[in-house]
C-alpha cells in the first residue's frame, strides 16, 4: 500500500485551535519511512492534538496532512492508532481478547462479526504483548501496564504501515516499558513507521532515532543526534534545563494545563 | 389464576414484556455510555408530543401518539446537545432544563385538552403514570412493530455500537462515522422509550432504561450477556408489574413495574457474585479471619521460640502480642478446632506439633 518515495507522514502549515486558543501553530513536519519518532514538548504543547490532527480526529483551522503521500481518509487501513490509556472506561464489560479484536473492525466492514480468522490473529497479538494468560480476563482486572499492552495489541492486529501512539509509556511498569520498546524496535525492523508521544526526555536518545520537539510551534524535527540538542530543548521548554542531570523531567511541566 | 387463558392478561403481559425487552436492551448501552439521565429527559419530553399529536389528529390511535412522543423526545435530545455544545451550560444542567421545560409544556397542554367538553380526550392522562389494564391488541401490535426494528438494528450494528460505547476515538480513527452512529443509537433509545410510554408513563419510564441495565451489570463482565440479561430483567419486571397493576384496581402500572425492577436491582446489588455487596463483605470478613489466624499462629510460634520450653501462654499475652484485635479468644477456638493449638488450664494456650508444623510452613520462612 505504501509508496516508498516521499514521506510516511507530511504535515504542512498545520494550525489547530480550540476556540480562539491556538494549540498548534503553523506546524511543518516530515516523517521518513521506517523511523521511530518521539514527539516531546511541555504539557499543552499540542502533542496529542498533533496525533489527532494526523488521524483527522480534530479539524485543523488551516494546513494539510498527508499519510503515505495521500489524504488520511484514503489510507486508513494502513494506519493504526493507540490512544491514551486514560481515554476509555476500563470498567467496560469486555475482555482482553475482545478489545484486541476491535482492531479488526475497520477491515471487517459493516454488519460482519469477527470470526475465527480475526480471533486467531488477535490471539497472536495478545501473545506478542505477553498477555496470553489474561486473554479472557475482564479489562478492569488488569494493571495499568497490562492495559497499555492491550491497546498495543489492538494496534498490532490492524497490521498497519504507520503507527501513531499517544503516550504508550505513560504510567507503565518497568516490564511493560521494556516490552513496548522491544515491540517498537520490531515494528521498525519490519519497515513500519512509528510516531509516539513521549514525556520522558531522558529515554529519548535510547528509544527513538527521530524526534520532534513541539511547543505549539515546531521547535525542531529530525534525527535525534541533530534535533535533540540542549539549545532546542531550551527553546521548547522555555527555561534552562538540568534534564541531562536528575529526573529527566523539565522543571516547568505541570504549570500549563492541557 | 388462569394466566394463559385470560385474553386481557395475555395482551398486558405481551405488551409489558415487549417494552421491558426493548428498554432493557437499549438501556444497557445508555448506562454504559453514561447517558442514564438522557433517558429521563427523553421520556418526560415526550408528553407534549403525545398531547400535540392528539390535538392535531383528533384520535387516540397509538401509532400517531407514539410518533408524536418520539418526535418530541428526539427534539429534546437535540436541544440538550445543542445547549451543551453551544453555551457554557454543562450537559447535566442542559438535561435538567430541557426535561422540565418540555414536561411543563406537556402538563399545560394536557390540562388544557382535558378541559374540553367532549370526552374524546379521556385516557390521555394515562401517559403520566401508565396504565396496563387498558392495553389493547392494537397497542401491543404497535409496540412490537416499533420495538422489533430497534432490536434488529442493535444486532446488525452490534460491533459498531460496542466501539461507540467503549472507545469512540479509536472507532473514528478506523473511519467509522461515530457521530452518525451516535445519532442512530440515540434514536433507537428514543424509540425504545416511546414503546413503553403508555404502559409505564413518562414520569417513570427512565427507570426501565436504567434499572435493568444496572442490575444486569452486576452479574456479568460481557457486553452481550449484559444486554440479554438487561432485556430479560426488563421483561420480567414489566410482566410482573403490569399483571399486578391490571388485576388490582387503581394501581397505576408505572409505579408497580418500577417497584418490581427495584427489587431486581436490590437483589443484584447485594447478591451478585463478585460485584455484590454481600459477597464483598463476606470476602473481607474471610480475609480478616485469615489474617487473625496468621497473627495468632505467628505470635505463638514467636513466644515459643523465645521461651523455648514449650510452656503454655495466656490469652492475655496473645492479645497484647497484637494477635487478637478484638478476639484472640475466637481465633484460638478456631485454632483448637483445627487441632493447631490446645488449651492448658483456664486460659493458657500451647501450639500443637501440627500447629507448629503449619505455622512454620506458612510463615516460618518469612522471618
Amino acid at each position: 500500500m505504501s509508496t516508498r518515495d516521499g514521506h510516511a507522514i507530511e504535515v504542512t502549515d498545520l494550525t489547530v485551535a480550540y476556540g480562539d486558543h491556538p494549540v498548534l501553530w503553523d506546524v511543518d513536519l516530515e516523517v521518513p519511512h521506517g523511523v521511530l519518532m518521539g514527539v516531546v514538548g511541555p504539557n499543552g504543547a499540542g502533542k496529542t492534538t498533533l496525533v489527532k490532527a494526523i488521524l483527522g480526529l480534530v479539524r485543523p483551522a488551516a494546513g494539510r496532512v498527508s499519510v503515505l503521500g495521500r489524504p488520511y481518509a484514503d489510507v486508513r487501513r494502513a494506519v493504526a492508532y493507540v490512544p491514551q490509556r486514560g481515554s476509555v472506561d476500563w470498567d467496560f464489560p469486555t475482555s482482553v481478547l475482545d478489545v484486541v479484536q476491535m482492531g479488526r473492525y475497520g477491515a471487517l466492514g459493516w454488519v460482519r462479526r469477527p470470526g475465527r480468522a480475526e480471533r486467531e490473529r488477535s490471539l497472536e497479538a495478545v501473545r506478542k504483548v505477553g498477555l496470553e494468560e489474561l486473554a479472557g480476563r475482564q479489562i478492569s482486572q488488569l494493571s495499568g501496564g497490562q492495559q497499555q499492552r492491550v491497546f498495543l495489541a489492538r494496534a498490532l492486529v490492524q497490521d498497519a504501515d504507520v503507527y501513531l501512539m499517544d503516550e504508550p509509556f505513560q504510567g507503565v511498569d518497568a516490564t511493560t516499558e521494556r516490552a513496548v520498546v522491544e515491540l517498537l524496535r520490531e515494528l521498525r525492523a519490519e519497515g513500519k513507521t512509528v510516531v509516539a508521544v513521549h514525556h520522558d526526555l531522558q529515554t529519548v536518545p535510547e528509544y527513538f532515532d527521530w524526534v520532534t520537539l513541539l511547543n505549539v510551534r515546531r521547535i525542531a524535527s529530525g534525527p535525534v543526534d541533530d534535533a535533540f540538542t540542549e539549545e532546542n530543548l531550551r527553546l521548547a521548554y522555555g527555561a534552562p534545563l538540568g534534564f541531562l542531570g536528575r529526573n529527566g523531567r523539565p522543571p516547568e511541566e505541570g504549570l500549563v494545563s492541557e | 389464576m388462569d394466566f394463559l387463558g385470560d385474553y386481557t392478561l395475555r395482551i398486558v403481559a405481551l405488551g409489558a414484556g415487549t417494552l421491558g425487552i426493548v428498554a432493557g436492551a437499549l438501556g444497557a448501552f445508555a448506562v454504559l455510555r453514561r447517558q442514564s439521565l438522557l433517558g429521563d429527559a427523553i421520556s418526560h419530553a415526550a408528553l407534549p408530543g403525545v398531547v400535540l399529536a392528539f390535538v392535531l389528529t383528533g384520535t387516540k390511535a397509538p401509532l400517531g401518539l407514539l410518533l408524536g412522543a418520539a418526535f418530541a423526545g428526539w427534539a429534546a435530545t437535540l436541544a440538550v446537545m445543542a445547549i451543551a455544545r453551544m453555551s457554557r451550560i454543562k450537559y447535566d444542567a442542559a438535561l435538567g432544563i430541557v426535561l422540565s421545560v418540555f414536561f411543563g409544556i406537556g402538563l399545560l397542554l394536557l390540562t388544557d385538552v382535558q378541559k374540553q367538553p367532549d370526552a374524546t380526550q379521556a385516557g390521555l392522562d394515562r401517559f403520566l403514570f401508565g396504565q396496563a389494564a387498558g392495553l389493547l391488541r392494537s397497542d401491543v401490535i404497535t409496540m412490537m412493530a416499533l420495538g422489533l426494528p430497534v432490536l434488529v438494528a442493535l444486532a446488525l450494528l452490534w460491533k459498531e455500537f460496542k466501539l461507540l460505547a467503549f472507545d469512540p476515538g479509536f472507532g473514528a480513527s478506523l473511519g467509522l462515522p461515530m457521530r452518525a452512529l451516535d445519532v442512530v443509537l440515540t434514536g433507537l433509545l428514543v424509540v425504545a422509550i416511546v414503546v413503553g410510554l403508555q404502559t409505564v408513563g413518562v414520569v417513570l419510564m427512565s427507570a426501565m432504561v436504567v434499572a435493568p441495565a444496572a442490575a444486569a451489570r452486576q452479574w456479568t463482565d460481557r457486553l452481550g450477556t449484559m444486554v440479554v440479561l438487561s432485556a430479560g430483567f426488563g421483561a420480567l419486571a414489566g410482566v410482573v408489574g403490569a399483571v399486578i397493576s391490571s388485576r388490582v384496581e387503581r394501581m397505576p402500572a408505572g409505579p408497580t413495574i418500577v417497584l418490581c425492577v427495584t427489587v431486581l436491582v436490590l437483589v443484584s446489588l447485594f447478591l451478585a457474585p463478585r460485584r455484590g455487596l454481600l459477597w464483598a463483605r463476606v470476602r473481607a470478613r474471610r480475609a480478616r479471619a485469615r489474617l487473625r489466624v496468621q497473627a495468632v499462629l505467628e505470635a505463638l510460634l514467636d513466644l515459643d521460640a523465645r521461651h523455648g520450653d514449650g510452656h503454655a501462654h495466656s490469652e492475655a499475652v496473645l492479645e497484647v502480642a497484637g494477635a487478637g484485635r478484638g478476639g484472640a479468644g475466637r481465633t484460638l477456638a478456631e485454632l483448637e478446632r483445627r487441632g493447631w493449638a490446645e488449651r492448658r488450664g483456664d486460659d493458657a494456650w500451647l501450639l500443637t506439633p501440627a500447629g507448629r508444623a503449619e505455622a512454620e510452613e506458612r510463615y516460618g520462612g518469612r522471618r
